[in-house]
């Protein structure tokens, strides 16, 4: 449910990097987003296409790529699906690779001339 | 053309809640950012936590809800300052709404300001306010495979009041399961066992609360 919130914080970056790339159109927006934060994509898609109307970005696709929780154990190495904190074989601590990005990651655009 | 934009999304929240960090220090006042989901208890710890604390530090309450002023009522009958925020439909408090709540608040002498998220076990783990930590409720009757479910909730919160513990014998709630679940999720997260019903616990968390407050100094 807070995909509203994201959307509009996704929308304000690219609404300024559009501005800054004096772009007439986004075309395409690719997102990074963690399987811990709770984000569902097609949620996320929705409100960004909702928020986008009469916007630079009206039309864009919003491709959501979701990144799955990864941690490293010194001893254990690295894990794939495992929300944890601690090893769920040898009980140490392990350190959290990736699964809570909220990252935008780059944007197509249209008309665009470099800006100076 | 396709250009490279590696930002955070929610940045400009981290921006607001840096300022509103910036505010509380300025002012000496420490921040408790309580979430949980609805039902869970929040607002009746926070009753009784006030009772219990509101003559040894000045303290202040935002209230934040989906809608009504319901818990904002229920909190000022206690005569301390509270706000009430309505999100009309957001989730989660965020930096922002918060940065609006203060206005109606004066800090000037306040030692701690309790702000009561919006009853969710997801989005407020993601929008930080400011606050100096974030303290979650979780009680006996929602289950106890939350921390496996939840995960985030327990990894940004540095303590977690467990309520309702009184009705333990009336449900199927393994303690042991649950402080393994926990513990894996996040083993730095300390637990309070509490009742607000029957007061079991609250010491406890009042000390530790009152162990945050000192540090702050």
């Amino acid at each position: 449910m807070h995909e509203v919130a994201i959307a509009q914080g996704l929308l304000e970056i690219v609404k300024e990097q559009a501005a800054l790339y004096r772009a007439q159109k986004v075309t395409k927006v690719k997102v990074k987003v963690g399987a811990l934060t709770g984000v569902l994509p097609e949620a996320l898609r929705f409100a960004f296409e909702a928020l986008s109307r009469g916007e630079v970005t009206e039309g864009a696709v919003l491709e959501v790529e979701v990144m799955p929780v990864k941690v490293r154990c010194e001893s254990c190495g690295v894990m794939e699906g495992v929300p944890f904190l601690l090893c769920p074989n040898c009980g140490g601590l392990v350190e959290m690779l990736s699964g809570r990005e909220l990252q935008i990651e780059s944007m197509e655009i249209e008309d665009g001339g470099q800006s100076s | 053309m396709e250009v490279k934009v590696v930002r955070e999304i929610l940045e400009a929240n981290e921006v607001i809640a840096k300022q509103n960090k910036e505010l509380f220090s300025q002012k000496g006042v420490y921040v408790l950012n309580l979430m949980g989901a609805p039902g869970t208890g929040k607002t009746t710890l926070l009753e009784k936590t006030i009772e219990m604390v509101k003559d040894r530090w000045p303290l202040a309450v935002i209230e934040g809800d989906i809608a009504t002023s319901r818990d904002a009522e229920r909190v000022a009958r206690y005569g301390v300052q509270v706000v009430q925020i309505n999100t009309g439909g957001a989730c989660h408090l965020d930096g922002n709404m918060v940065r609006e709540g203060l206005k109606a608040l004066n800090l000037d002498g306040i030692r701690l300001l309790l702000v009561e998220n919006v009853g969710n076990l997801v989005c407020p783990a993601e929008f930080n306010i400011g606050e100096d930590d974030k303290v979650m409720v979780l009680s006996v009757t929602e289950g106890d495979d939350k921390p496996l479910k939840y995960p985030l909730m327990f990894q940004v919160s540095s303590l977690l009041i467990l309520n309702k513990v009184d009705l333990l014998p009336y449900v199927d709630f393994d303690l042991e399961k649950f402080r393994d679940f926990t513990r894996k999720v996040n083993p730095r997260l300390e637990v309070i066992e509490v009742s607000c019903k029957t007061g079991q616990g609250l010491q406890r968390w009042i000390e530790w609360l009152q162990g945050r407050l000192e540090g702050r100094r």
